[in-house]
């Protein structure tokens, strides 16, 4: 029988990993995701889920033997934030490089310098162009619910899948998450049959150097595998939504169907602006939110669906791509390049390193847009100048 | 044990059409690797001389699965291919990482370390050129005092001694250090038999002469390496739980060590400076009378240290 439990973002991840009957678990500690890993040793010493769990000495062996149990076949997992992500990163090229569908948590958190463990997008967002598929969750129920979704995803496309959830605001905080019945969760996730393993008496080369004449391919099937991911992800999200009785997307609107104003917001701050929206409405205001939950690959069609004939368009950064814009915002504005007649979408940049975002925020960038005449790039929401 | 009749697996699982240099003993200990473990095998290959070696995407000169990995990261690749595999009922497979000094003595040891403090159940090896030779010879913590590299040039050749990696391994108490030569072949197989029935982290340190990085003529590098034994530059034995040393072999007669240097364009210099020439001796005899130590501490003797004329 499922159950309710009053759990943190990352203890959900960790339930998350144990009801989708993870076998290698390797990882380093790191604030804010440290916790994640605490509990899913202790599972794991428990013998309620049969793993192997190894203790490593930097995140970039976490990843590597994460990639060296997907390549044999098993179901890795493991987790990080912040510096630790950095340090993997050639290790993310690797993984998908090697098309192994390893599932990550990165709890979001600001890179240093200066110190800061709160959070932020930049960590994530420089994972960019690894080939990793990367989804951001809301809440604790999504956190659970996503490294299941992620693994059913990543093991028909063959790429890894990043689950991002935000330092503190989801990580630490407690909110009442619904645990699925087991048999249920293997239903959905049966047992990973790797198409490609590593197995004794197979000879054969994973990875060898491939020279001009062939390199250009394997690349191109990357992207290819990405661009049906986009069919995949809507696939299995439709039965995950029919099976465990969720309402979730792609990307997710709300109050769209008739609004002149589009906020766009991803991550445990569009809770806040779905708080905002829903107040500005009731004041009469013609307001609707989209939330970005996946953002690698990139939903255009869905983008475009949501955004086309809209009066105008706030994206909400909480990161920066320093000499550019915000990097939500880049991504939007040029998947409505091909959008006739155009939509001005206008960038915010807020809530970096962990600074609050409130709703009294929202409805200021609310008002702020609607009276905007000409296309503003970069607006700075809450900086001390 | 070194001994004069020995059995070797006639089965090779090194194929013909691999593309290593002539005279690679990096491949001719692959070869060996091999028919001492089987094919019951797995093997991680970060970046290094064998990436190249085995073959590119289209070819794979081993008959046993091999896994491309980044280059500080064979002995995690390892223990995570272990990990997968004893999740899928195969934790019998021996899973090997292979790589060179520097992936090994350099960028990977933080991984060997990890991986060799927590007594993963895998084979290290490294093969050791002694460089960079796979960018093209340049200088590692592995290339000896007084080598040439295309970093360490002749007017400025390498002014510090080779990492005593062997040490570093023995200090992290793991079941079994050993070094071995392909010039010494069935000292090479008795010591991958034997560690194959060890459980744990197992060692290998590999000497293995490049000839175009050394600046020797291809078909030097056995007789190389078999000097560098017989010069006891470098010496054959192995390293139980970190404590109990055995010296495997000592050659019976003085041998002087510019027998070894002068057959190598990259020692060539030296000749002109003497001095260097009798500081590489001084740090040979006292790295020798350190073994011996741990040999008579280990054995209450030497004696039974095997001193006998097998190659000339």
């Amino acid at each position: 029988m499922s159950f309710k439990k009053v759990l943190t973002g990352n203890h959900a991840v960790s339930y998350g990993a144990t009801s989708a009957r993870v076998q290698v678990i390797s990882a380093y500690p790191i604030t804010p995701q440290t916790t994640i890993v605490e509990l899913l040793s202790e599972i794991v010493a428990e013998g309620k889920l049969d793993a192997i769990f190894v203790n490593v000495e930097s995140e970039h062996s976490a990843m590597s033997a994460c990639i060296g149990a997907s390549a044999a076949g098993a179901r890795a997992f493991t987790a990080t934030s912040a510096q630790g992500l950095a340090l993997m990163h050639e290790m993310l090229h690797w993984a998908a490089g090697a098309r192994l569908p390893i599932v990550m948590a990165n709890v979001n958190r600001a890179m240093a310098p200066p110190w800061s463990i709160w959070t932020e997008q930049n960590d994530s967002l420089s994972q960019r162009d690894t080939g990793w598929m990367q989804f951001y969750v809301e809440s604790n129920q999504e956190a659970y619910d996503y490294v299941i979704l992620a693994y059913k995803v990543a093991e028909k496309v063959l790429l890894p899948a990043m689950l991002v959830l935000d330092a503190f605001v989801l990580s630490h905080t407690s909110e009442p998450v619904e645990i699925y019945d087991q048999d249920k969760v293997d239903e959905f996730l049966p047992p990973y049959e790797p198409k490609y393993a590593i197995e004794p008496g197979k000879p054969i080369s994973y990875g060898a150097l491939s020279k001009p004449d062939t390199y250009m391919e394997f690349r191109y099937k990357i992207q290819r595998s990405m661009e049906e991911a986009v069919k995949v992800i809507e696939e299995e999200t439709a039965k995950f939504n029919e099976m465990f009785g969720r309402n979730y997307g792609i990307v997710e609107p709300y109050m769209m169907d008739d609004a002149d104003y589009v906020i766009v917001s991803s991550g445990a701050m569009t809770s806040t602006v779905r708080a905002a929206v829903h107040e500005m409405r009731e004041e009469g205001k013609k307001v609707g939110l989209l939330k970005m939950k996946t953002f690698r690959p990139f939903p255009f069609e869905k983008v475009r669906e949501y955004l086309s004939g809209r009066k105008k368009v706030a994206v909400l950064d909480r990161n920066i791509s320093f000499g550019h814009h915000g990097i939500f915002y880049e991504e939007i504005k040029s998947a409505m390049y091909s959008v006739e007649p155009r939509v001005p979408i206008h960038g915010y940049i807020l809530g970096l390193g962990g600074r609050d975002v409130t709703k009294q925020d929202i409805k200021e960038i609310y008002d702020d847009l609607i009276k905007r005449e000409e296309i503003s790039e970069i607006i700075w929401k809450g900086v001390k100048l | 044990m070194i001994m004069r009749n020995w059995t070797v697996p006639m089965e090779e699982n090194l194929l013909e059409g691999h593309v290593a240099c002539q005279g690679c003993l990096g491949a001719l200990a692959m070869r060996l690797m091999l028919k001492g473990l089987g094919t019951n095998v797995a093997i991680a290959i970060p970046a290094c001389c064998w990436t190249i070696i085995s073959g590119d995407v289209l070819y794979h000169a081993l008959k046993v699965p091999v896994f491309h990995t980044a280059f500080e990261t064979a002995a995690i690749t390892a223990t995570g291919i272990k990990a997968g595999l004893t999740m899928r009922g195969k934790g019998d497979t021996t899973v090997l990482a292979w790589a060179g000094d520097g992936g090994t003595f350099d960028i990977g040891l933080q991984a060997i370390s990890g991986a060799a403090e927590r007594n993963e159940d895998i084979i290290y090896a490294v093969y050791d050129n002694e460089a960079y030779m796979n960018t093209g010879i340049q200088r590692s913590s592995a290339t000896p005092y007084g080598a040439w590299t295309t970093t360490t040039p002749a007017k400025r050749p390498e002014d510090k001694p080779k990492k005593d990696l062997v040490e570093i391994l023995a200090a992290h108490r793991i079941p079994y250090v050993a070094t071995v030569t392909p010039a010494y072949p069935e000292d090479f197989l008795r010591k991958v038999e034997k560690a194959k029935k060890i459980k744990g982290f197992r060692f290998f340190h590999i000497f293995a002469p490049c000839p175009p990085g050394w600046k020797m003529p291809s078909d030097y590098s056995v007789k190389a390496a078999r000097l560098a034994v017989q010069t006891k530059v470098f010496p054959l034995f192995e390293i139980e739980n970190g404590e109990r040393y055995t010296i495997n072999y000592e050659y019976p007669k003085d041998v002087p060590v510019e027998d070894y240097l002068k057959l190598q364009g990259r020692f060539k210099h030296l000749f002109k400076t003497p001095e260097k020439i009798e500081h590489i001796k001084e740090q040979v005899k006292k790295r020798w009378d350190y073994l011996v130590m741990r040999h008579k501490l280990t054995h209450g003797t030497t004696d039974n240290i095997i001193r006998k004329v097998f190659y000339k």
